[in-house]
């Protein structure tokens, strides 16, 4: 199972916890963890990436093992330990604010 | 016995808050959707139970909101707002083109005969429908595809289309406003679309008889008589008495006639309200006295009303979608503040009291008046 780590107001608009466990059947890449998070969720479409280009929205992030996955290529595989789940995926709003 | 229930959004989610007819004891639930800026809400005059709200965030993108059972609940709907076929460009900061970018929704309007009908105006500028409750939107592109398209130009808030005012039933009629475009009428239920800003003056148009380019940032109106039409512009306050195709000044006394809000008491066409504020570079009120200005000439003569409201110290503002009036008897006035109050008259402006005063920032104030 991947774990995926959501912002606060996805997690309200999802009513989900901090983390959901997901199914990804496919190669585990940036793409493929977003389409098994939209179908498990759909009124997260459009929230992380825009539903008609599927451009990451620009104040969303992607942090795994330590390292902004942000801006690699969206079908990159992901690490090992993300596929293994165990490290999340972590799906992050922009820090900003004053 | 009749009761109100005012609809607040907020830079950080929305309160409902709930009063008998007297409008003396409130009840204040929320936040919803904590954390969200809800640029406005509004229930159909329909189906008072139908609340829809605009849930928006710069970081997530928009959310159309919707609730059956007057605001206790609520339901996420669509929120894909996909401009009609080409987009085609309007004019950038820089005088440049730039193509059309949907960001989010500022104003929804509930149909004045169907529950199920519902227009959004939108940033970049456009105006939509959904004739099914919300989970499906349709833009109305003839607006966009009006010549001055290209022309518009966002102002520092956006370029948001922020006034809807609907027509009598059956008339076709509709009037949207755009800042920095202006005003548009449609009497063809949105099909097709005049630009109505004849009359209007900006200091820092060259042209005076520029058909767009104005700020205006709210319109008006009573139902009778239905050509009557108010205006609060970037600078003055506007009237018109033939739709819209020509506008005279009525700013007469006001201290300042920069402000965003305006509004038309429920049973008297000619007593408006608006809200003035210091300047465009001083969004807060004249002298630190926060004052709601009556005026029941349609304009010219106003009376400052601030019994019950901040006289010193008072620096916030009042944004264009943040007042609105209930329709019992004795006329309830309602606004809201950047500081996060909510202000309430139960007697048309004479006096006003709190209803909550440490929310976030107020977006919009919508009331709804329930038999």
């Amino acid at each position: 199972m991947i774990r995926v780590v959501l912002p606060f107001h996805l997690q309200t608009l999802a009513k989900t916890g901090p983390e959901v466990k997901l199914e990804v059947a496919a190669a585990v890449t940036r793409d493929s963890i977003l389409d098994a998070l939209e179908n498990a969720y759909p009124v997260l479409c459009g929230t992380i990436r825009d539903h008609v280009t599927l451009q990451r929205r620009p104040l969303v992030r992607f942090y795994a093992c330590g390292q902004d996955l942000s801006h690699h290529p969206p079908d990159a595989p992901l690490p090992e330990a993300i596929a293994s789940g165990a490290e999340p995926f972590l799906i992050i709003g922009a820090i900003a604010g004053g | 016995m009749s009761s109100v229930r005012v609809l607040v959004g907020t830079r950080k989610g929305a309160f409902v808050l709930t009063s008998d007819g007297k409008r003396q004891k409130w009840d204040v639930s929320g936040p919803f959707f904590g954390g969200w800026e809800i640029y406005h809400m509004k229930g159909s005059p329909v189906n008072p139970e139908r609340i829809y709200a605009s849930q928006t965030s710069s970081w997530f993108g928009q959310m159309i909101q919707r609730s059956d059972d007057g605001g206790k609940t609520w339901e996420p709907v669509d929120k894909k707002f996909d401009y009609d076929g080409d987009t085609g460009t309007h004019q950038w900061y820089d005088g440049t083109p730039h193509p059309w970018e949907f960001k989010r929704v500022w104003h929804l309007e509930p149909s004045l005969s169907d529950a199920e009908t519902v227009y959004a105006g939108v940033e970049d500028a456009a105006l939509f429908r959904s004739t099914d409750g919300g989970r499906s939107w349709h833009e109305l592109p003839g607006l966009r595809r009006h010549g001055s398209g290209s022309q518009w130009a966002p102002g520092a808030g956006g370029m948001g289309l922020h006034t809807i005012l609907l027509g009598p039933n059956g008339s076709g009629r509709m009037f949207i406003a755009i800042s920095a475009a202006g005003a548009f009428r449609s009497d063809d239920a949105g099909e097709t679309w005049k630009a109505i800003n004849r009359g209007l003056k900006s200091e820092y148009i060259p042209d005076p008889n520029a058909e767009v380019g104005h700020c205006v940032h709210r319109i008006a109106s009573h139902p009778t008589p239905p050509d009557v039409l108010f205006m609060q512009k970037h600078w003055d306050v506007m009237r018109s008495d033939d739709a819209g195709d020509n506008w005279h000044e009525v700013s007469g006394n006001l201290p300042s006639d920069f402000g965003f809000v305006i509004d038309v008491h429920a049973h008297e066409p000619e007593t408006i309200y608006v809200v003035p504020i210091k300047s465009d570079s001083e969004h807060y009120p004249p002298g630190g006295k926060l004052r709601v200005y009556r005026s029941r000439t349609g304009g010219n003569e106003w009376e400052a009303l601030e019994n019950g409201l901040p006289q010193q110290d008072c620096y916030v503002n009042v944004l264009r979608d943040a007042m609105a009036v209930d329709s019992l008897d004795s006329c309830g006035v309602y606004f809201g503040t950047t500081g996060g109050q909510v202000y309430a008259s139960a007697d048309a402006g004479d006096t006003w009291m709190p209803i909550v005063r440490d929310l976030p920032a107020v977006l919009s104030v919508e009331v709804q008046t329930l038999k």
